[in-house]
């Protein structure tokens, strides 16, 4: 029998405790666009603890890319505070990277320069940039694709770039947006697994938007479910599936099946009302 | 085309393949064409009106013997060169400024607008008085046709710049100058090298059109000269070398093109 099987039964879906000490602290924060009218964050709080992965899942445009961007310190907030690490976010922090649902790699720039790109930005030695690029060019599995040109690469390959360059400069928190969205499905699986690796040989405190449960049972040691426009956080679901996790072996657990459920019952009252419960 | 000739297409193609010439025969048989016919009616007219290419060879190479025409390249090609080169050095800031900066945007628009819809040909007086007739004045002139297509390409370009690539930039703490680097001038290279590309044309015709006026040197003063004189021959010498130099520079440019941006060939390649 696999541990996985064994975590069964359970009692319901439990709600996360409070985690001691957050590294990421997002306190009752509201960000409201003028020119679309409509808030996108209505008190909206998350605490994420150090070295977790915490999946933040939630109807299309329920500001969870907001929410991103406001913890990157890209946009300021209205109303709230984030803090990492005891201080409060206000610009973009160089100990703070962002993987981004366009991955937004530079055409100009080759696959390695492109993965240099925040350490040349932080000043590092070239002896240094160069030693580092080669280090995580391999631990996303791009060796021999260093002199490649984005439009050369297909969109997983890009997408490993901008994990890399994400990873390069060495962040103690790493937000993900969608990341692997726009990948078909084999490639996104194996770049869950891929993550998963990463993370284990450098644990990241990481909050990670996804638009799939099972992608947030599968990475996430928390859920967070927003509410739909405007988003708050409606419940932080603790997923408690031990690790190193074998997607495979996840999938098959009941653990896995019942959170999913919950979860997907929870999207539908956000999405359709009540009506579809 | 008909059904027929699309049932069996591989032998057709190959068929016409072999009937028709390449893109590069055509272009050679026409311009041999025309010079033939450009001889044999020239050489029909009366030598004041009109020359033709055999004794406009001659004309030339006597031009070259005598060290006449290099002498008045010479004094063109540096203001061409001064001039297109101050227009890049302005034009491309002033453009990047302009696009990153709105209060900067609206403070200059008014006076781009107006300078570039001017026909600038009308400013060549009072250029001349300020400035008289030497290189100078050109140089200025040449400046002035050139600096505007850069300008407006350049600002054209960098409000281009993909938005989130700028957040990308944001996100890794970029100071303002790395972004110009990184990203706002790489992104407007296609813009900016159009711009200077359609500067040359002008610059071209700046040029000529300043040497007419202030006749000292110049391709310009050797057209004024031989137009004066009525040698038709030596006339059509600076109008071939010109053509040259515009067809010339452009080609360079789109290599130049090719070579720093390759990230371009994009839609080429597939």
């Amino acid at each position: 029998m696999r541990a996985d099987d064994r975590i069964s039964p359970l009692p319901a879906v439990t709600p996360a405790p409070a985690p001691p000490q957050a590294m990421v602290v997002v306190d009752q924060v509201s960000k409201s666009f003028w020119r679309r009218g409509t808030a996108a964050l209505q008190t909206c709080s998350l605490q994420v603890p150090s070295n977790e992965i915490v999946c933040v899942i939630g109807p299309s445009g329920c500001g969870k890319t907001t929410l991103l961007r406001i913890v990157d310190g890209l946009i300021p907030v209205d109303s709230g505070r984030v803090l990492i690490n005891g201080i409060e976010v206000a610009a973009p922090r160089p100990d703070v990277a962002m993987v981004f649902q366009h991955v937004g790699l530079l055409p100009w720039k080759t696959a390695s320069d492109n993965v240099a790109y925040g350490l040349r930005l932080q000043g590092r030695s070239e002896r240094e940039v160069s030693d580092t690029i080669a280090r995580y060019i391999d631990l996303v599995g791009l060796r021999g694709f260093e002199s490649a040109y984005p439009y050369q690469l297909s969109g997983g390959m890009q997408q490993r770039v901008g994990l890399a360059r994400a990873l390069a400069v060495n962040p103690t928190v790493l937000l993900m947006d969608e990341p692997f969205g726009s990948l078909d499905a084999q490639t996104r699986e194996l770049m869950q697994e891929e993550l998963l690796r990463v993370w284990r040989s450098q644990p990241k405190t990481m909050i990670f938007v996804t638009h799939s449960i099972d992608e947030a049972i599968i990475l996430g040691g928390r859920v967070a479910l927003m509410t739909r426009r405007p988003g708050r956080i409606k419940e932080v679901i603790d997923v408690n599936l031990p690790r190193p996790r074998d997607p495979e072996a996840v999938r098959r657990s009941p653990r896995y099946l019942e959170m999913r459920e919950h979860i997907w019952h929870e999207l539908k009252v956000e999405v359709g009302g009540r009506a579809l419960s | 085309m008909s059904v027929v000739a699309d049932q069996n297409r591989p032998g057709q193609r190959r068929r016409e393949g072999a009937g028709t010439p390449s893109p590069a025969m055509v272009r050679v048989l026409s311009v041999v064409v025309g010079l033939v016919a450009w001889e044999v009616y020239g050489r029909a007219v009366h030598s004041v009106i009109l020359t033709y290419p055999s004794a406009v060879v001659r004309a030339a190479y006597e031009l070259v013997r005598a060290g006449e025409l290099q002498f008045y390249l010479q004094s063109s090609v540096v203001v061409l060169v001064l001039g297109l080169a101050s227009a890049v050095a302005v034009g491309i800031p002033l453009g990047i400024l302009m696009g990153r900066r709105a209060i900067i945007e609206h403070a200059f628009d008014p006076y781009v607008n107006a300078l570039y819809a001017t026909p600038l040909v009308a400013a060549i007086p009072v250029i001349v008085v300020w400035f008289g007739f030497q290189t100078t004045a050109k140089v200025i002139l040449v400046f002035l046709f050139c600096v505007f297509p850069v300008l407006i390409n350049t600002f054209q370009g960098v409000k281009n710049t993909d938005a989130r690539l700028v957040e990308v930039a944001r996100s890794f703490c970029s100071s303002e100058w790395r972004l110009w680097r990184d990203l706002v001038l790489p992104s407007s290279v296609p813009f900016i090298l159009a711009g200077i590309r359609l500067a040359i044309g002008r610059g071209l015709v700046g040029m000529v059109v300043a040497e007419f006026y202030t006749t000292i040197t110049g391709l310009g003063y050797m057209i004024v000269q031989y137009a004066n004189s009525f040698r038709m021959d030596r006339l059509f010498v600076p109008i071939v070398v010109l053509m040259l130099m515009g067809v010339g520079l452009t080609g360079v440019l789109r290599r130049l093109e090719r070579r720093i941006a390759p990230w371009l060939q994009v839609p080429q390649e597939e």
